[in-house]
């Protein structure tokens, strides 16, 4: 057996440099046909939903398999541990539980005499289980097992334990992807909760390894805005619900125009061990202004 | 025969990349499985297997994951033909070579997303995206593909058995 190594039986006829000559000319196509128009993403979105989707369920399931399977090789010794811390916190849960059940009855009797509903309750949610993570280190989306089957549509909001996490830019009839907000080159606008004031949550590669977000064009009207405020999406946001929490202020700083402050925040979602996630299946309506 | 096993692979490959590697992956970062696979078809089998299945698995990517249709496609398809203009030039057995051209396809792929997705968009700071995203991902694709080669080499050497008897 020869050595060297050549491949037999050939059965194309093109030869490789014009073959790659096509190749190119029909990527380049693509680029600039798909390059913001929803142009081909019917047929595509619907045959690689087809053919990869049922697959990556499985699989999903049997990584989510092993890393439970990890979780569960701590041992038996910490989890007395915190056995014991928990039921330590318990009593004192329950106590303040009780504290606030009292102030929560209060809290709906005012709601009612101002004639304000709770508006984070009265979104219609679908649960939806993560399947895929983005291929490359580059951005930070990932694929859930609904799609326009299900009601979905591209701009409907995602949450997960009370946070924001991202929102679906492309649906297929059994999945969608949803980028989130720690994304490099994304951007929600922002508020303030206590004061109000809006700002602008970019995601920023560089910060995410932290684990935070950066935010900035915040105008600090009263100076009172400090680390470990609240900060929920605006009500002027074309694509997100106002109203939906994204973490807490880390830090604070002046710009250089020394009329606007910046800084980073840290998210309440943990996006390193999503699981599942709520779709917002309520979309902004922005009927009325125009 | 040959074909249908490939492209069973490729696909298995592509669903491990997207699913049980982000839960194993160290410090955020996931080997990048689908340059691995490219580059090593187009070493052993040349450079027509090694643009088709670029290209395949570029657009895959690029529909389940990227906003517009077709740079993994172009980049992986000239990878796939670059890395395939070594087939034959050396024994596939000697390792050095292929994961020397895993590297380096790895490190051309790295820094042309970053020109194209990072750099158009004014992100300047080039040395923080080379230490914290690149070089980690070579690294663990060199890892990955230390345990993979063989296996694909395995294959290899099969079909080259069962054309060589056939013929």
């Amino acid at each position: 057996m020869s050595p060297v190594v050549k491949p037999k039986g050939e059965k194309f006829t093109i030869p490789g440099k014009y073959l790659l000559l096509i190749f190119t000319f029909i990527c380049i196509l693509l680029m600039i046909l798909t390059y913001g128009t929803p142009l081909f993403d019917g047929p595509f979105h619907g045959a690689v939903g087809y053919i990869v989707v049922p697959f990556e369920k499985g699989i999903g399931r049997i990584g989510e398999w092993m890393s439970n399977r990890r979780d569960q090789l701590r041992t038996v010794e910490s989890l007395l541990e915190e056995n014991a811390l928990l039921r330590e916190q318990l009593d004192d849960l329950t106590e303040e539980n009780t504290i606030l059940n009292q102030e929560k009855y209060e809290l709906n009797e005012l709601r009612d005499l101002l004639l304000l509903s709770d508006e984070y309750d009265s979104y219609d949610k679908v649960g939806a289980r993560v399947i895929g993570k983005d291929t490359g280190n580059w951005f930070t989306s990932f694929l859930i097992d609904k799609g326009t089957s299900d009601g979905l549509e591209v701009d409907m909001n995602v949450i997960a334990r009370g946070g924001l996490v991202g929102r679906i830019t492309a649906v297929g009839p059994n999945w969608a992807r949803v980028v989130s907000i720690i994304s490099d080159g994304t951007n929600v606008s922002g508020q303030i909760l206590a004061t109000g004031d809006t700002l602008i949550v970019s995601g920023d590669l560089e910060l995410m390894q932290s684990g935070k977000i950066r935010f900035s064009q915040l105008s600090d009207s009263t100076g009172t805005v400090r680390a470990g405020d609240k900060i929920v999406t605006s009500q002027i946001s074309d694509k997100y619900l106002p109203g939906l929490l994204i973490g807490y202020v880390e830090s604070i700083r002046w710009d250089n125009n020394n009329l606007t402050k910046s800084g980073e925040l840290t998210p309440v979602v943990d996006f390193q061990h999503l699981s599942v996630v709520l779709v917002i299946t309520d979309q902004k309506d922005l009927g009325e202004q125009e | 025969m040959k074909k249908i096993l490939i492209i069973v692979i490729t696909f298995f490959g592509f669903l491990l990349q997207c699913s049980v590697f982000p839960r194993i992956s160290l410090g955020g970062i996931v080997p990048n499985l689908m340059v691995f696979f490219v580059s090593v078809y187009g070493i052993l089998y040349g450079e027509r297997y090694g643009m088709v299945i670029g290209f395949v698995c570029g657009l895959v990517m690029d529909i389940f994951f990227l906003d517009f249709i077709g740079l993994n496609a172009l980049i992986l398809l000239y990878l796939g033909y670059l890395n395939g203009q070594f087939c034959g030039m050396f024994y596939p057995e000697d390792v050095r070579l292929p994961m020397g051209l895993i590297l380096l396809s790895d490190l051309s792929y790295g820094i042309l997303f970053y020109i194209f997705e990072f750099l158009m968009r004014g992100k300047l700071n080039f040395p923080y995206y080379l230490g914290h995203v690149i070089l980690p991902e070579m690294l663990y694709t060199i890892l990955a593909g230390l345990i993979l080669y063989p296996i694909l080499l395995g294959l290899y050497k099969i079909f080259e058995k069962r054309e060589n008897r056939s013929n």
